[in-house]
């Protein structure tokens, strides 16, 4: 038996027991990469099939049977976010994109503008989710960001090819206050959004969450439904679909979309 | 039948079954409150943070105790931390591979098991003077104990806060057109608080010998 207080032993001891947890957590962490990489992706095409309406909230599909309705039924296409041009599929390989992870790295990314909706990184190229029937593009599904109340909110907004018309919303990731900011998940609210516009006349951005309760979508196409309680997540909102949806974000993407850009 | 006493004595039983009410965790040895705010707003978050509390917990017991005799005291609890920490990282990651929605909601609280009190508690209070068998069911014992606390308790949070149960509807909720109005507060941590300070009276008012004299 060794003298347990002696120096030569304490430092013996703590490097056994660094190496064993060291092992213990690298042969979990790359043993379990693959299923977690597979769920991450899965749960962004389930979140963008959401968006699209070819999910209903609630529905619980298989990863399988997910995978299928993605597959039939989308193309991702990468665009160049400043020019709003579609990136040559030889170029990068849009599967194997992920737009996060992008406006993370220096070299897929740039400084954002000065705005109000809290992006400070934007990625040189994001991902387009083009939902087709036929050769036809019915809806595009776009990934929009921002800061909320309590922590980054990460959302999907799904647009008619006029770049215009809203046909869906989702928020996948978000921690605003259950019950008050966190009500802009309730998939209630999230069609409230279904058929309202993105712009004026003028091709500006318009779209905003007010105070109170919105008109009807033709009488009153520019106005959300306000969250009661959540002033702070509401504008929030507000800030980062009229930043997303300026030529800052995707504007001069959905310009090219109303000119008959196809996938 | 020796076999058995042997393995699963009077000792191993106390060891197992008491922090389950008699001594829990959160009632009587107030521990691991500020996770218990946390994660009790929804039946299945407590349920999957109770579990993963008691796998860390038998688990870090286990191997605290395995190693007691050779640990020298000078660095004992940064060993029981480095042991600790490496058993949440890995629960976080078989969370992520097999739960993964879940998971994103609790990847900051799994995280925060390592700063649990009950963990690094029963592994500097118990596991570090009783045998490795022992160890483990006191684990077992403490994470169910913290468990059946945290589902009381999300129990009464989930259901008058959004009117479900395990994230069924129960009681309609007035804004999806039925006539429950959900009280708001249940779904911030303050009323965690009022709720673990109720469950901490009744059990006194139930066992009065866990009553200090004053």
């Amino acid at each position: 038996m060794p003298k347990l207080d002696s120096t030569r032993y304490t430092f013996l001891f703590a490097t056994v027991v660094c190496v064993v947890c060291a092992l213990l957590i690298a042969v979990s962490a790359v043993g379990l990469r693959e299923r977690q990489e597979t769920n991450a992706l899965l749960y962004r095409q389930k979140n963008v099939l959401l968006a699209a309406g070819l999910v209903k909230p609630g529905e619980d599909l298989s990863a399988k049977e997910l995978v299928r309705v993605f597959d039939e039924n989308i193309r991702i296409r990468l665009v160049d976010i400043a020019t709003g041009e579609l990136v040559p599929l030889e170029t990068q390989d849009p599967k194997d994109f992920y737009q996060r992870k992008a406006r993370d790295d220096p070299a897929q990314s740039r400084v954002a503008p000065p705005n109000n909706a809290g992006v400070s990184r934007l990625p040189t190229w994001g991902a387009v989710y083009f939902v087709m029937q036929g050769d036809d593009v019915r809806l595009v599904v776009l990934p929009i960001e921002g800061a909320g109340m309590w922590g980054p909110l990460y959302g999907i907004l799904a647009l008619e090819p006029d770049g215009n018309t809203v046909r869906g919303l989702t928020f996948y990731d978000q921690k605003e206050t259950p019950g008050l900011g966190g009500e802009i998940s309730n998939p209630k609210w999230q069609a409230v959004w279904n058929g309202r516009k993105v712009y004026n006349d003028k091709w500006e951005p318009q779209l905003t969450v007010i105070k109170g309760k919105a008109g009807p979508p033709d009488k009153d196409p520019h106005h959300i439904d306000g969250l009661s309680g959540a002033t702070i997540t509401s504008n929030a909102v507000s800030r980062l679909t009229a930043f997303w949806m300026s030529n800052e974000g995707w504007g001069r993407f959905l310009k090219r979309l109303r000119e008959g850009v196809k996938p | 039948m020796t076999g058995i006493a042997a393995v699963f004595g009077k000792g191993e039983r106390t060891a197992l079954l008491a922090p389950i009410i008699a001594n829990n965790p959160i009632g009587v040895q107030v521990l691991g409150i500020c996770s218990a705010l946390a994660v009790t707003t929804r039946m299945d978050k407590a349920l999957v943070m109770g579990i993963g509390v008691t796998i860390v917990t038998a688990c870090a017991n286990l191997a605290v105790s395995t190693v007691r005799n050779w640990v020298p005291n000078s660095i004992r609890i940064i060993v029981q931390l480095a042991i600790i920490a490496s058993l949440v990282i890995v629960v976080d990651q078989v969370l992520k591979a097999y739960l993964y929605e879940l998971s994103l909601e609790l990847s900051v609280f799994v995280g925060l098991i390592i700063t649990n009190c009950i963990v690094m508690g029963r592994a500097e209070g118990y596991a570090m003077q009783n045998s490795p068998w022992a160890s483990f069911l006191d684990g077992v014992g403490n994470g169910l104990g913290y468990a059946l606390v945290l589902l009381l308790v999300a129990l009464v949070r989930e259901l008058t806060g959004a009117g479900r149960i395990f994230g069924y509807v129960v009681l309609p909720v007035a804004s999806d057109g039925g006539w429950y109005v959900p009280n708001g507060l249940m779904l911030l941590a303050p009323s965690g608080l009022f709720l673990i300070a109720l469950l901490v009276w009744l059990l006194r008012t139930w066992k009065p010998e866990l009553q200090e004299k004053d």
